[in-house]
């Protein structure tokens, strides 16, 4: 099934098949390849097994998948952007997944990750990600629309927002066994961000299951926010009354912002947002409202001093 | 003692041809710009510190020749330092003048920054004997002392721009701070300063 939407990128510049990895081919590939392909141990059979491509009309280039996997910031790892792909891989092995659901709802729960995702049909969707610090990519994720997602919990009229926590382990993730950021790492959107379309409850990119750099199995993609918003490695998620602690936030509350809406208009205190260093590209880019998602989000925050709430 | 600069100067000239070469073969990741910028940005700051290490090790060693070196570590570090410089004006930000002079007044990092390479440029100038001959001891001495502002503005520099994980620019600043401190140690123990290059004759080392 091909559903097109105004956010889409090009079929033509989807990666190409040989980067995909069906579960028959994994299957095939045997054991040993099951290793060097980094999934989970113990996790059984790829959670990525089939998902309809929401192909789209957007005239940029995916970054590559050797790109996207060796370049991240994901300090729980190390805060060298090689750290994790060099450090996650080894170390974190998610295992059987639990995710538990709670606050203001109807149906709190402790779930697992294939509970929590498979009554959902898979999609592929292929957006920006720009980090606050002025780079971005363009990622074909793989997962299920949040709101599908939250909904089945019967949230009640007193969720006005949606909090998640990332796994603490550090046993397995070594950064965590200092005190660089308030572990573990919290996130949070307004309810209307979580259950808008295009927030995607991510388990795969290009074509495969989440690998560890990139915050497997489970993480967020909030296309339209900076990266750091788009939290990796879910454990927990709970419906708030009350605007929940954002770990970037309670960093450098004047440098981070809850809403951290991408915005060449505000400027970081240290660096200007106006332009980006699209990865591959030598010339930078002029950066987009909303990182070019506007049309679907701008209605979010109209009357809304987007310089006061950054 | 010219070899030996001659060597020290090559052995300089080593962390750049290693960055020019892995900025070219893709060895610098998938940022290289930023990754080169940064990179020539750390030896500017390794060179800086090895200068100022070189008197505390004559100190210590009492070996008299190390001193013939000060001037061609700082004289590196000042290279690396314009080269850390045009790669973030040119590479970075193809020398677009206005963004630039924004950044200038507006990003904190980059105006602290940029009056450290500011304050540099007099000290790399007096580095040539000519000067040194014109300027004289005395005044030689006290226009180089400016390497105790420099020195922790450059380590400010750096820690402005991190986000977080600050283990990096904490350990420069020790080492900046015990080199600057031992230096201050020997002027209180009435020690002979450490004074310019000797100038030399026609027929001395040059260097």
């Amino acid at each position: 099934m091909v559903i097109r939407h105004a956010w889409d990128l090009k079929e033509s510049d989807v990666t190409p098949e040989h980067l995909f990895f069906g579960r028959r081919k994994i299957l095939a590939m045997g054991a040993g390849a099951l290793t060097a392909l980094a999934l989970p141990k113990g996790a059984g059979a790829a959670l990525v097994d089939g998902y309809a491509k929401e192909t789209t009309t957007l005239n940029e280039k995916v970054t590559p998948f050797e790109d996207a996997t060796a370049y991240n910031n994901f300090y729980e790892f190390g805060t060298d952007k090689s750290d994790p792909a060099a450090i996650a891989p080894k170390m974190f092995h998610p295992g059987p997944w639990e995710v538990v659901v709670d606050g203001e709802c109807a149906k709190p729960g402790k779930i697992g990750l294939e509970a929590l995702i498979h009554p959902q049909k898979l999609v592929e969707r292929t957006y920006r990600l720009r980090c606050v610090e002025a780079w971005s990519m363009v990622i074909p994720w793989i997962g299920v629309p949040l709101g599908d997602v939250l909904k089945r919990f019967e949230p009640t009229s007193k969720a006005k927002y949606v909090a998640f926590w990332t796994l603490e382990d550090p046993k397995q993730m070594p950064g965590q066994r200092s005190p660089i950021l308030p572990w573990p790492y919290r996130e949070g959107l307004r309810i209307d961000e979580a259950v808008h379309p295009l927030t995607l409850l991510s388990v795969g990119a290009y074509g495969r299951d989440l690998l560890p750099q990139n915050g497997a199995p489970l993480r967020l993609v909030v296309p339209w926010k900076y990266g750091f918003k788009s939290i990796k490695s879910i454990v927990r998620i709970s419906f708030t009354e009350t605007m929940p602690q954002c770990t970037w936030n309670m960093t450098a509350p004047n440098e981070y912002g809850f809403y951290s809406n991408v915005n060449p208009a505000v400027d970081h205190p240290r660096w200007s947002q106006a332009t980006e260093r699209r990865i591959g590209e030598f010339l930078r880019r002029k950066t987009l409202p909303f990182n070019g998602y506007a049309d679907q989000v701008a209605s979010l925050y109209q009357g809304m001093d987007l310089k006061a709430n950054f | 003692m010219r070899r030996i600069k001659r060597i020290a100067w090559g052995v300089g000239m080593l962390p750049l041809a290693w960055l020019v070469l892995a900025g070219v073969t893709g060895g610098l990741g998938v940022n290289p710009i930023e990754a080169f910028t940064r990179g020539l940005g750390d030896w500017a700051l390794r060179f800086l510190l090895l200068t100022l290490a070189v008197t505390p090790v004559r100190m210590l060693t009492n070996w008299g020749w190390v001193s013939g070196l000060r001037r061609t570590f700082g004289l590196i570090a000042f290279t690396y330092a314009c080269l850390h410089l045009l790669s973030y004006t040119g590479l970075d930000q193809l020398f677009d003048w206005g963004t630039l002079y924004k950044d200038l007044l507006k990003r904190r990092y980059i105006t602290v920054g940029a009056v450290a390479y500011l304050m540099l440029i007099p000290l790399a100038v007096t580095s040539d004997s000519r000067l040194i001959k014109r300027l004289g001891g005395a005044r030689w001495r006290a226009l180089h002392r400016l390497i105790y502002v420099i020195a922790p503005l450059v380590v400010l520099h750096f820690w402005m721009m991190i986000r977080a994980g600050y283990d990096r620019p904490l350990l420069y600043g020790l080492a900046a701070g015990s080199l600057l401190a031992m230096r201050l140690v020997r002027v209180t123990m009435r020690e002979a300063p450490a004074g310019p290059p000797p100038v030399p004759r026609p027929s001395a080392d040059g260097g």
